[in-house]
C-alpha cells in the first residue's frame, strides 16, 4: 500500500472518529490544524487506526509523530512486517 | 455492546426530556474518557447525567475536604475509582512487616472515605473495586505469602464486599468480574496508561460505563422482575411434540448438559425473587409432561408462575402474562431460540428485554450471564416466596368469575389486614418497595434503607406499612404510607405505594381510614396528598380525587372532621 493510499484511510478515520466530514489530512497536517484532534481524540484515533491497520503502536511512537505523514509511514513499515 | 465512538456521538444528542441524575466521579486515574462514556451510556437508558468530575487523583482532598468540589454538588451517586497500579506503589513502599497488615489499613481508609461520605450527604457511593495484578514477584507461591501483593489485594476486593453489607449507602461496581470475563489485554492499554494515566481501553470504556450504569438503573428502580421462557430448544433441546418425552434433549441425552445448566440458573433466579412464566407454541398437556414426569427437568410446575402453551401468537400470550403479573413490559425478559419470535415480540411489546441469543445451545447460559440482566439495589428473604403469590393470584382470577358483583367477591376472599409502624426487620423491604414500585405510587420517591430508618425515628413522621392476606395466600407487605407533619396541622402524604397485586380490593380505602384515623391522633385538621406523574404511575392518577380528596393548586387536600370512612371489605388483624 502506498503512503498516499494510507493517508486516505486515515482520513476516513480521522472523518469517523472525529465525526466530521470536512476534515482533510495531508502529509503535513499536525494536531494544531484539527479543531477536534485533542489529545484525548488522539487516543480514540489511534485505536481505530490500530484496529484498522491491524498493527499495534509503540507509547513512544505515539507520542512522537510529529504529523500525520510521519504516522503514516510508521504504519506502512507497520503493515510490510 | 456499542463502541465508545457511538457513546461518545450521543454527547451531542438531546438529553432534556431525560430524568436527571448527578453523578460525582472521583477517580485516581485520568477519568476523561470514563466520564464520556458514561455520559454517553446514560442516553442508551434515558438518562441525563450530569457528571461532576473531582480533580485527578484528589480522593482525600475531595473526600475530606468540607468545601471541596465534591461536596459543593448535590450528588445523587458518588462513584470511587481506584487504581491497581497506585495501589502497588503504595503496597511496595511499604516494609515486609507492615505488607502483612496492608489490606487491613488501607481498608481502615476505605472504610473513613465511605463513613465521611455517609455523613455528609444522601447520595450512594458506588465504590469500583481493584482490577487485579499479579506483580509476578512470587508467581503461585503468592498465596502462600500473606505479604505477597496478590494476597493483600485479593484480601482488600474480599473485604470491600463486606464493607458493601453491612453499609446499605455503598454498593460495588464490580469491575474484577468484568476483568475476568474480557481479560487484561483486552480490558487495559499499557501504552495510554504509561503516556497519560488512562488505565481502561477505549474498547474496555462501554463496559465499565454499562457496569456502573447497571447499579444506578437498579438503585433508581428500573430492574427486571420476569423471566419468560420458551420450551423447544431452549428449555430442553428438541421438539416435544416430535421427539416426545424420552426424546428430548436434558440431563445426560445429546447436548442436554446446555439444557440442564440454564434451567439450574433459571432456577435460582426464581429463588431470588425472579417470576418465571412459560411461553410456548404447544400443545398444553404435552409442554407440561416433561415438567411432571421427566426426571431430569430441574424446573417443576410450581417454579413457574403463568404457563401458557397454545398455537396463538405469542404478543398476544405475552401480554396475557403481563395482564396476570401485572408488572410492567420493561420488567420484563423473553429468551426464545427462535429470531422469528423474537424479533416479533421485540417489535410488539415496547420495553420488553428480548436478548439475541447465540445460535449454539451451548453458548446459551454464558451469553446470558454476562449481560447482567437481573441485578438488584436489594434481596431479602421474602423476595423467594414470590412465584407463590403469582400463583396464588391466577387462581383468585378464576375464582372471581363465579361472583356477580365485586362485594360478594370481596367478601368471600376473607382479607385481613395487618397494619405495623416501621422496624428493623422490616426497613429493608420498605426501602426495596420504593425503589421498586412503580405504578400505585403517588409521588415515586426512592429511598435507601437509611432514610427510611430516619424516617422510622422522626417524630414528625407517620410510618405505616400494610400487609394483608386472604383465603388463598399471603401477600406480604403490600402498602407503605410515609406521612410527614407540617407545622400548620396538616398531615403531608410524601409517600402512599401499594402493590398493584392488590388493586380494587378496597384497600385503597383501608389505607386512607387508617391514615386519617393518625392524623386525627395528631390533632391534624387536614391530610395533603400530591401526585407527581412519572412515565408509569398515571394508574393512579384519579387517586385522591376518587378518595374524595378536594383539589388545591398542585395539592390535593381532604378534610379531616368530615372524613367518612370507606366501607370495607377487609378485616383488621
Amino acid at each position: 500500500m502506498s503512503i498516499e493510499e494510507i493517508i486516505k484511510e486515515v482520513n476516513s478515520i480521522f472523518i469517523d472518529v472525529l465525526d466530521n466530514d470536512e476534515i482533510v489530512v495531508q502529509h503535513e497536517t499536525i494536531s494544531d490544524e484539527i479543531e477536534e484532534w485533542d489529545s484525548l481524540n488522539h487516543i480514540q484515533l489511534v485505536v481505530a487506526i490500530e484496529k484498522h491497520f491491524k498493527i499495534r503502536f509503540t507509547a513512544a511512537e505515539i507520542v512522537n509523530f510529529n504529523n500525520v505523514g510521519e504516522m503514516c509511514v510508521a504504519i506502512k513499515i507497520k503493515i510490510a512486517s | 455492546m456499542l463502541s465508545f465512538n457511538q457513546l461518545k456521538r450521543n454527547l451531542k444528542k438531546d438529553f432534556n426530556t431525560f430524568k436527571k441524575i448527578r453523578v460525582s466521579i472521583l477517580a485516581e486515574d485520568s477519568s476523561q474518557l470514563l466520564v464520556q462514556a458514561i455520559k454517553g451510556y446514560g442516553f442508551e437508558l434515558g438518562y441525563n447525567i450530569e457528571i461532576n468530575e473531582c480533580g485527578y487523583n484528589e480522593v482525600n482532598l475531595q473526600v475530606f475536604e468540607p468545601n471541596s468540589q465534591l461536596h459543593s454538588f448535590p450528588s445523587d451517586f458518588v462513584v470511587i475509582v481506584p487504581s491497581t497500579q497506585k495501589l502497588l506503589k503504595k503496597f511496595y513502599s511499604r516494609s515486609h512487616a507492615e505488607r502483612i497488615t496492608f489490606a487491613d489499613g488501607h481498608l481502615l481508609y476505605i472504610e473513613s472515605l465511605t463513613q465521611t461520605l455517609d455523613e455528609r450527604s444522601d447520595a450512594k457511593i458506588i465504590f469500583c473495586n481493584f482490577l487485579e495484578i499479579n506483580d509476578g514477584v512470587f508467581g503461585n507461591y503468592s498465596s502462600k505469602v500473606e505479604a505477597s501483593f496478590l494476597f493483600q489485594l485479593r484480601k482488600i476486593n474480599f473485604e470491600l464486599m463486606r464493607l458493601a453489607q453491612k453499609t446499605p449507602n455503598v454498593f460495588i461496581n464490580d469491575l474484577l468480574s468484568l476483568q475476568i470475563q474480557f481479560g487484561t489485554p483486552f480490558i487495559i492499554d499499557n501504552k495510554f496508561y504509561v503516556n497519560s494515566d488512562i488505565t481502561f481501553s477505549i474498547d474496555f470504556l462501554p463496559h465499565v460505563a454499562k457496569n456502573l450504569l447497571d447499579v444506578v438503573k437498579s438503585v433508581d428502580g428500573k430492574i427486571k422482575k420476569c423471566l419468560i421462557l420458551d420450551l423447544d430448544n431452549t428449555l430442553w433441546g428438541g421438539v416435544i411434540g416430535d421427539d416426545g418425552v424420552e426424546g428430548i434433549q436434558i440431563g445426560d441425552l445429546g447436548v442436554g448438559k446446555a439444557f440442564t445448566e440454564l434451567q439450574l440458573w433459571a432456577k435460582q433466579l426464581k429463588e431470588r425473587g425472579i417470576i418465571l412464566a412459560v411461553c410456548s407454541k404447544n400443545t398444553d398437556d404435552i409442554a407440561k409432561e416433561p415438567f411432571n414426569i421427566h426426571p431430569d427437568m430441574i424446573l417443576k410446575l410450581d417454579d413457574i408462575a403463568v404457563f401458557v402453551a397454545n398455537w396463538e401468537n405469542k404478543v398476544d400470550n405475552i401480554k396475557h402474562i403481563q395482564s396476570v403479573l401485572n408488572i410492567g413490559f420493561d420488567s420484563m425478559v423473553f429468551v426464545d431460540d427462535n429470531p422469528f419470535e423474537r424479533n416479533l415480540v421485540a417489535e410488539n411489546i415496547e420495553g420488553i428485554t428480548v436478548p439475541d441469543m447465540p445460535e449454539d445451545p451451548a453458548d446459551y447460559l454464558s451469553f446470558l450471564r454476562s449481560l447482567n440482566l437481573f441485578e438488584t439495589a436489594s434481596f431479602t428473604e421474602g423476595d423467594s416466596v414470590r412465584t407463590n403469590q403469582y400463583q396464588d393470584e391466577a387462581k383468585r382470577i378464576v375464582y372471581r368469575k363465579h361472583f356477580a358483583n365485586e362485594g360478594e367477591y370481596l367478601s368471600g376472599l376473607t382479607m385481613v389486614a395487618k397494619i405495623e409502624g416501621f422496624n428493623k426487620f422490616n426497613i429493608p423491604r420498605i426501602s426495596q418497595l420504593t425503589q421498586r414500585s412503580n405504578q400505585f405510587n403517588l409521588r415515586a420517591k426512592r429511598y435507601t434503607e437509611k432514610e427510611i430508618e430516619k424516617f422510622s425515628n422522626s417524630e414528625k413522621h407517620v410510618c405505616l406499612l400494610f400487609a394483608l392476606n386472604d383465603k388463598f395466600g399471603d401477600h406480604g407487605l403490600i402498602a407503605v404510607v410515609i406521612g410527614e407533619l407540617k407545622s400548620s396541622n396538616e398531615l403531608f402524604i410524601d409517600t402512599w405505594l401499594m402493590s398493584c397485586r392488590v388493586l380494587k380490593r378496597g384497600m385503597e380505602g383501608f389505607v386512607l381510614n387508617r391514615i386519617v384515623g393518625r392524623a386525627k391522633q395528631l390533632c391534624c385538621k387536614k391530610v395533603i396528598g400530591e401526585y407527581i406523574p412519572t412515565s408509569k404511575n398515571n394508574i393512579v392518577a384519579n387517586h385522591y380525587k376518587d378518595l374524595g380528596f378536594e383539589k388545591a393548586g398542585e395539592y390535593w387536600e381532604l378534610d379531616v372532621e368530615s372524613f367518612e370512612e370507606h366501607k370495607m371489605y377487609i378485616d383488621k388483624e
